[in-house]
């Protein structure tokens, strides 16, 4: 069980919020966060993974993360921008984090990057650069999977390719994940649970029926 | 035609660079990274050499280093070193003098990096160390190799600082823009002007490889 207790003042959009998060993430399984720009979600990501200060209590399976730096949280991160080591080429982006080939290869062929796993990856198109940042996030086996928009930035036919891809990891892993998404048919496709930040508090948590239902009906009463 | 003054333009202008690299990638690096008030003034400051003229800096490092100054007395009294007019003096006063033109080149590459690469590598657990070593410095090549060859060229041409902290001692602080400077005192024009070409080819070759090597750089990006 991962359990999140964090509280930390923002600049929201209408003026300084406090991002309010309180929840139990069950082990192994695949959450999306939802909600507007400026809500907090990404906020969330990064204290998270340690990469933001904020009055916070994350405990992962018993052990307290308060203390620790980013280096030493079991976490994998995918940045909306990638975020790639540039000056490597695909495999050394994944051996950077763990020089594990086996694991660097398996991961490749789970994403069909074999063939370009020596490619410089300023060379790579915006959904394999996605696909190979997943890759890289996967090889210190993480005890949490933080992915940041990933699929925001692809078009629709790579979108579903990356979500594919997602699933097969997530099944044959098993990593606990929390994926930031504006897009509900993302949402719909890869989620257990659904949680919903609005002015840094959660308005919605629950299965992906449960939520995305409720998010209709309101669409539909607008 | 004697070659020491060139040899020792060379060897202040090593030095120099390599010094200047281990104390200025530090400084650049936190420059680039810290979101201190007092950064304006750091800033500031290490980008005086640029604005003064060599002989305010000058003099200002021959009353610090003189021996009757406490840094200057520190080195004489303990290690029997005299920091002016001599090479070691010329090394520390290069340095102050060539500080912005190692340090700006390396702080705006490293602000131009994309910060979620930094963060990417200390997720995968490398320190800072580890992080500037391998993915900083490699993602920032022009801007270091302009450091160091800006940096190189630049202690090759200084002039007045030398000229004050050094004089004009033979072989030992006498290099070659200053030894230029004395043959044209002494109407030696002839000597003067192989000594300039030399300067003025050398100054050329080191814009024209960093120019070269960037542009070359950019098209590696663009593939």
């Amino acid at each position: 069980m991962v359990k999140i207790a964090i509280k930390k003042p923002l600049q929201g959009s209408q003026g300084v919020m406090i991002l309010d998060v309180n929840v139990d993430i069950e082990e192994g399984s695949f959450t999306v966060i939802m909600g507007e720009s400026g809500s907090g979600k990404t906020t969330l990501l990064r204290v998270l993974a340690g990469l933001e200060k904020a009055e916070a209590d994350i405990r992962v399976e018993g052990k307290s993360w308060k203390s620790l730096p980013p280096q030493k949280r079991e976490i994998g991160f995918v940045f909306q921008d990638y975020a790639l080591f540039d000056n490597m080429s695909v495999e050394q982006n994944l051996l950077f984090v763990h020089e594990d080939k086996a694991l660097a290869e398996k991961l490749l062929a789970l994403t069909e990057l074999t063939g370009l796993a020596t490619r410089n990856v300023k060379s790579l198109s915006g959904g394999q650069k996605q696909r190979v940042s997943l890759c890289r996030a996967m090889m210190k086996k993480p005890k949490l999977l933080l992915m940041d928009e990933p699929l925001s930035a692809l078009d629709e036919k790579m979108r579903i390719k990356l979500q594919d891809e997602m699933v097969k990891l997530h099944t044959a892993f098993g990593t606990t994940t929390l994926m930031v998404s504006h897009d509900a048919e993302a949402s719909y496709a890869l989620a257990d649970r659904i949680l919903v930040l609005e002015q840094g508090h959660i308005i919605k948590d629950g299965s992906k029926n449960e939520v995305l239902k409720q998010e209709q009906k309101t669409v539909y009463r607008l | 035609m004697d070659m020491t003054p060139f040899i020792l333009s060379f060897k202040l202008a090593g030095l120099t660079t390599l010094i200047l690299f281990v104390i200025a990638l530090p400084f650049a690096w936190w420059l680039s990274q810290t979101s201190s008030k007092s950064k304006p003034v750091f800033e500031a400051i290490s980008a005086l050499p640029i604005v003064l003229p060599p002989s305010v800096l000058g003099f200002y490092i021959l009353v610090v280093l003189s021996p009757n100054s406490a840094l200057g007395g520190f080195f004489h009294d303990l290690f029997g070193v005299q920091l002016v007019f001599s090479f070691t003096g010329l090394v520390v006063a290069s340095c102050f003098y060539s500080l912005p033109f190692m340090v700006q080149p390396l702080q705006n590459g490293f602000e131009s990096l994309n910060p979620h690469m930094l963060e990417a590598s200390y997720l995968a657990g490398k320190s800072k160390l580890q992080t500037i070593w391998h993915v900083a410095l490699p993602n920032i090549k022009p801007s270091l190799i302009t450091a160091l060859i800006i940096t190189f060229a630049h202690t090759v041409g200084e002039f007045g600082v030398v000229l004050m902290v050094g004089g004009s001692i033979p072989n030992e602080t006498k290099v070659a823009s200053v030894a230029i400077y004395e043959m044209v005192e002494v109407m030696e024009y002839g000597k003067a002007h192989i000594y300039s070409a030399i300067m003025v080819l050398m100054s050329f070759l080191v814009l024209l490889s960093v120019y070269i090597f960037n542009h070359s750089q950019k098209k590696v990006g663009i593939v």
